[in-house]
Parts: structure tokens; sequence; C-alpha cells
């Protein structure tokens, strides 16, 4: 059920870029940021996943340009280390035709007492059509969205939200499966500090997909049950006749927190190997945003199951997803002066 | 012949301490209350009187400010003693109570004494230091506790912080007794609220927040009231704001200990809910809570189980507030929305004006052995005198605080005060705008 109002014909992203930006119709994506997935509708969920569908056979071709985002400037601000997400973003909008730079504030300015809003107002100032955020403190992009005039794209926010993330798995199992609605995807692992867990669960009960989330009860946050999910820690029982096992990371500082005694411990009773995948229906999906820790929240086995580990699979989709969203947000919209496209 | 002599006529007298609330008038001369009723004057006002007719309007002591922070000294940019008495009297807070942790920590006689001689200086509202309990509040060296009550500290605290050492805090209530002086405690066990930035529940996990469990606060509270149980000592928990806390608290209070709590203004006017959106306006120590146990803390005002409202005044500049939820500063403003705020609590949830006037005046007067709060003849004329029923829009650009960071901004509120009196002398008059 594609939002027909979404659909561009096929023919514009498949044929060699030649198309000028003024030619572009107007998508009526309705919103200026995307800053999580909390805030999209299933319409505008579809409108972004049908969009990606069509830049992912852009992206297996020889001539991956064009140049919808041409003369556009896209400053991907990373206040947290990532190679991946930067990479990937990076990338799209390079295929988008747009000027890509990053900016990493680590250790720079922050460092040095400016605030972030003082970050954004400086680079405010040199007019960038989009900025792609990822920030270390829950609600940071969005503060931050509050003072540019451009579109922000929230790359990840703390522990709030990652909705990128959550845009391309579900891609991947559309993709896949051929459909979101009534399916039951199983999160498992490090609920409790997961961006990637929280804009999961909004994006698949948006989409009519029933979630469960897997994890000790000293990594599921209080009061899970309410975002709509069904809370096991007990893994077997969580993995039963699941469609999809979407493993999450296991930061090893967990162990010091007094969150876990082991990574012994947490493999034997929460990672993923082949006996407890067992219990989740035979062709079940497995997906996990990566980086992985092999031999602590995955077996390296079923990590490179080659019919039914998506891992690359979800790489290559994060790159059609962004295209999607920097093509919604930026293409044929002002920057600047106030103009709210 | 008293030098100074002067009458309030036809006002509404609100006396929390005797409960006396009827029509009447009241005589101050030289600074005192000299006369409270409805028939001290059976004739006519005496000679040489100066006379004010309030025609209705509420008169009722000027309230006793349990726990206010001062930027001074160390911060005087988020409030000086001056900006902070300019907004207690347009509050109608006429006794102010200082927190220690300030920089340099407020925890030596030297330190009183300036705070004393600062404070009052140039200030028309009597400033009250609490020092801090524990040297530069590190939780481990009591300070001085007699001789910073003899230079002038009415109570002891570590401010936001709290005495978390279980020893330590069974020998500063034992301690206390030596001098009967009241313990503070900011009742939130640090090891549980550590890090977070607000309530723990649902609204924090759908945030990326870390919470701070209600247990946090119950814990402390029946930590320490076991602790009073040994020492017999004086002990109040400065904000609660759980159910269950208050629970802990009412039994203590029903076994004879001598314990008493507080709250603030937006613990019984707002929830957690207000956090959403990261507004950091609403972060606040301990942090705002559920609906439930907003309503909790309604009743506890309502049964007497809470003795104190106070402003929880805790000035922040924009810089502190401008960041990351988890970045930013704790504390609201409070001293000029405090009165409003109690008024509601009067008006919207029906609990009795002399109850929530009792909050804020003569019960932490009595806790801290202040001759004000009351309004009795031979008591100094520290008074409020309010329009119960005025309209006002909270506008933070136009508060006397050097702070704006008020979680009520832009709300309309009803009641304020219209004149503030110290020892007989007006310290502040609103202008009426009709």
């Amino acid at each position: 059920m594609a939002d027909k109002a979404c659909a561009i014909p096929d023919r514009a992203y498949c044929s060699p870029p030649m198309n000028a930006p003024d030619a572009l119709p107007d998508l009526p994506f309705p919103h200026r940021h995307l800053l999580g997935m909390q805030e999209l509708s299933r319409s505008d969920i579809q409108c972004i996943l049908d969009l990606s569908e069509q830049f992912i056979e852009l992206n297996r071709q020889d001539n991956k340009k064009l140049r919808d985002l041409q003369g556009r400037t896209q400053i991907n601000l990373f206040f947290e280390n990532s190679t991946r997400t930067r990479t990937s973003f990076e990338l799209a909008g390079k295929r988008l035709g747009a000027d890509t730079i990053n900016m990493s504030v680590e250790a720079s300015s922050t460092k040095k007492g400016e605030t972030l809003i003082d970050t954004a107002m400086t680079l405010n100032a040199m007019h960038p059509d989009v900025l792609v955020v990822r920030h270390p403190d829950s609600g940071a992009v969005a503060l931050l969205s509050q003072k540019v005039d451009c579109a922000v794209i929230n790359g990840g926010d703390g522990q709030h939200e990652h909705p990128t993330q959550a845009l391309l798995d579900a891609l991947t199992i559309r993709r896949r499966l051929d459909r979101l609605e009534g399916l039951t995807v199983a999160i498992a692992g490090d609920v409790m500090h997961s961006r990637v867990a929280r804009s999961n669960i909004y994006l698949l009960n948006t989409m009519g997909a029933r979630v469960r989330v897997i994890a000790p009860p000293t990594l599921l946050p209080s009061g899970i049950e309410r975002l709509g999910v069904e809370a096991f820690t007990d893994m077997r029982r969580g993995l039963r006749d699941v469609d999809v096992v979407m493993m999450l990371r296991l930061q090893r500082e967990r162990m010091q927190g007094s969150f876990l005694p082991s990574v012994r411990e947490y493999y034997h009773f929460y990672g993923l190997d082949h006996e407890k995948l067992s219990h989740a229906k035979p062709d079940a999906l497995i997906m996990h945003p990566g980086p992985m820790n092999r031999g602590v929240e995955i077996d390296t086995e079923v990590a490179d199951d080659i019919h039914r580990s998506v891992i690359r699979e979800q790489v290559e989709m994060g790159v059609a997803v962004r295209m999607a969203v920097l093509r919604l947000l930026v293409a044929g919209r002002g920057n600047g002066n106030g103009g709210n496209a | 012949m008293p030098e100074q002599r002067l009458a309030y006529l036809n006002a509404r007298l609100l006396d929390p301490a005797s409960g006396r609330d009827e029509v009447g008038h009241v005589l101050i001369e030289d600074g005192l209350i000299a006369a409270v009723g409805s028939d001290i004057f059976p004739n006519r006002v005496p000679d040489r009187t100066e006379v004010i007719d309030l025609d209705g309007l509420c008169l009722a002591p000027g309230l006793v400010d349990m726990h206010a922070r001062i930027g001074e000294p160390g911060a005087e940019h988020k409030e000086s003693f001056e900006s902070a008495a300019a907004a207690a009297r347009a509050g109608g807070v006429t006794t102010l109570c200082t927190l220690p942790n300030t920089e340099p920590v407020i925890d030596n006689v030297a330190l009183v004494e300036y705070v004393h001689r600062r404070a009052n200086e140039g200030s028309d509202v009597h400033i009250r230091p609490f020092a801090a309990a524990t040297q530069g509040l590190n939780g481990r060296q009591l300070t001085e506790f007699g001789l910073l009550q003899a230079a002038g500290a009415v109570a002891f605290t570590d401010g936001d912080r709290a005495i978390a050492d279980a020893t330590v805090m069974r020998r500063a209530l034992s301690y206390s007794t030596a001098f009967d002086v009241l313990i503070v405690q900011h009742a939130e066990e640090p090891s549980l609220a550590h890090n977070g930035a607000m309530n723990e529940g649902e609204l924090a996990t759908r945030l990326g927040l870390k919470g701070i469990p209600t247990a946090a606060e119950t814990i402390m509270v029946e930590r320490d009231i076991r602790l009073v149980e040994v020492t017999g000592a004086r002990y109040h928990a400065a904000h609660l704001t759980t159910a269950k806390a208050l629970d802990a608290m009412r039994r203590a209070k029903a076994d004879g200990l001598p314990v008493s709590c507080g709250t603030a203004p937006h613990y019984f006017s707002l929830n957690e809910n207000e956090v959403n959106g990261y507004r950091t306006f609403a972060k606040v120590s301990p942090p705002l809570r559920s609906e439930d146990d907003r309503r909790a803390v309604v009743e506890a005002i309502r049964d007497g189980t809470i003795d104190v409202i106070s402003s929880g005044h805790a000035p922040e500049d924009p810089e502190a507030k401008r960041q990351p939820f988890e970045q930013a500063a704790f504390g609201a403003a409070g001293l000029e929305t405090m009165l409003a705020l109690g008024l509601q609590l009067h008006m919207s949830e029906d609990v009795p004006l002399l109850s929530v006037l009792a909050c804020m005046t003569c019960n932490p007067a009595r806790l801290l052995g202040l001759d004000c709060g009351v309004l009795q003849a031979g008591h100094p004329a520290d008074l409020v005198i309010f329009d119960p029923g005025a309209p006002w829009v909270v506008d933070s650009k136009k508060f006397r605080s050097k702070s704006k960071n008020s979680p009520f901004d832009e709300r309309p509120m009803q009641g304020h005060a219209v004149r503030t009196v110290v020892e007989g002398r007006t310290v502040f008059v609103r202008r009426v705008e009709r």
C-alpha cells in the first residue's frame, strides 16, 4: 500500500542523471527535519522507503551520480565517533550531487567551552542546506535543529533515536519479506542504552509489526512495555516464532556499571547462536546494526549465514535510505533566510 | 508614645498560627504588631496614626522561604542578595533562608558572618543563612554547628547534596541535639540518582534520558527516619516529591518523631510531562514526578504531613539551561511565583487557604526558631498584603530575579502580592494596572 502521492516515476532515477533540481516534482514530505521515528506517520515512512527502493538500483549502476542536490551543501557534524554512519551519509550526499563536508567536533571546540548552540550558529552562518548530526546527548540534535535555518537529520543522539538506522532496517526487512505489517520482530541485547532499539520500536509499531525486546533485566529500561513491546528476559521464549531477529551491540563498558557480571555469562544466555535461533521461524532474518562483537552478542557462524543474515544488506540499504531522506528534506527547498519551505 | 504608628483597616486577616480568618484591622507600632482583630478600634483609630484602608484585600504574615539558593558568593551573575531580595519583596517573601552551596561553601564562621553582613546591608527582607553540615559539603567532616549557630546560621544542610554516608548523618543528627539545631536533608540516595536527569519511567525511556527512581528518595527518607529514632534530633527533608516518601514521613510523625518535611510549588503544580521536548527549565532536583506523586504531594499538604512549602528558588543563567538536557543545570527560579502557586493550590485543589499559608509562614518560622510568620501582637510586623483574585500572566523577562529560568513562564496565574511590609516598613507596592 504505497503512498501514491509519494510515488516517483521509476525512470527518473534509473535513467542517466540529467534532471535539474528546478524540474523536480514538489514532494509532499511534511517535515523540515528528521529527528526521530516517533514523529513520523505510516505514510511518511512509506514515502521514504518507496523512494529508497529506487536509489538501490542506482547504487548498483556504474554511474551513481545524480544532480538532485547539485549546489547544495551537506555538513556531517559528528560529536561522536562513527565511521559507518558518517561514510554512509557522505556517500548518499555525494551520489545526489551535494557538496559534502565532514566535521568531527569531538575534541575541538566543545572542549574549549563552545556550546552546542554556538557551534550551530557558526555553521548556520555558512548557509548549509542540511546538517547530519550525531551527538552523545539525548535531545541534542533536536536542540540544534531549533537554532538553524536548514534541514537537520538525526544521525543518532545519545540513547534517544537513530531514525535512519530504523529506516534502513525496515527497508531491508521489506525487501526480504515483502511487508512489515503483521511480522513479529525481536530486538535483543542492550535495549536500555540503545537508540537503535527505540527508533526501531517506534517504526515497527507504526507500520503494524509486533515488537518484542529481549534483554537481561538490568538492560531493560523502566516502562519499556509502555512503548508497545512485549519484554522477555528469556531469549528462547522471546525468539519463539519470530520473523526477524535484530541484535544490538553490547558495549563492553556495561561489564563495569554492574549491569552484567561477565561476557561469558552474557553470551551464554543472550548471545545469538544456532541453538537459540532454532526457536525463531526457520527462515527468520538475522540483523545487526554493526559494528558486531562476534562472540559477545552474536556467534560468528550465525552472523555469516548467507541465507539468513542480512547484515551486509543493511549497510547497502543504509546508503539508499539516506539518499531518500536527503532528497526529501533538501531538494526543492530553500535554505537560510528563514525560508521554511 | 511610639514613634511610628500605622493601621491597616478592613483587611481579610489570615493568621495560620491561630486559625484567624476574619475581616479586621492591624495596628503596627515601631515595627511590631501592636494589635490584631475586628474590634481593636471600638471607637476610632487613635490619633497620629497613618491609616491604610485595604478594602477587603488579604493580609497575612510575610512568607518565610526556607529554601532559596542565592548566587552570592561566587555566582553573583545568577543572583545577588540585592536581586534576590527584590524578587522576594515582589513575591511577598519577608524572610529568605539561603543555602550554603555557594563558592566558597558557607562552612565557617567568617563566611556566615560575611553572608549575614552582606545580606542585610541594603536588603530590606530578612536573609537567614543555612550553613553547610559538612566541611566543603564533602559529606565527611562536620562543621562547627555551635559556633556557626552563634554567628547566625539558622539550620544545617549540604544544600542540593545529600548527606549520604549513614554514619556521618548519624553523627550530624546526634551532634545537632547539643544546640537544638535543625538538620535539613536533600533526600536523595546519590548512588541511585547518579547521573539521572529526570524521573525514571516511560517518559525517560522514550527520551533516552537516565532516570532517577522514586526509590532514591524513599530509601533516604526511611534511612534518615531510623537515624532520627536513634538520635532524637530534629530532622527536615527539604523537598519531598513522592507518595512513598511522604507515607514514610506520615508514619514517622504518627510515631512522634521530631521530623518534618517540605516541598516546592513545582512539585504540586507540575508533573514529569513538563520535561517532554527536553524542556530544561523543567529540570529540577529532585525531579518532577508522575501525576500520582504530584497528587500525593497535594494530599500531604492538605493533611499536614508536609510542613513547609518553600520556593526552591534555584537561579540559573541561560547558558546553563540552553544545553542538551543531561548537560543542563538543575533548578527553577521560584521566588516570584511561590505565592500565586500556593493560592492556586487553594483554589484548584481545594486545600484550605490557612493550611497553604501555614506552610509558607508559621511552620518554617517555628522549625527555624524565628520570631516571624505569625500575625499576633508582639511579633515583628512582617506582612504580605495580597489580592487573591488578581489575574496575571508570568513573564519571566520581568522578573526582579536576575535569572529567568521559570517553568511557569507565560502561564496565567491568579493572585499576587500588592504590598510587602518588613518590620512595619513598606518595601514593595505593586502598581495596579486597571
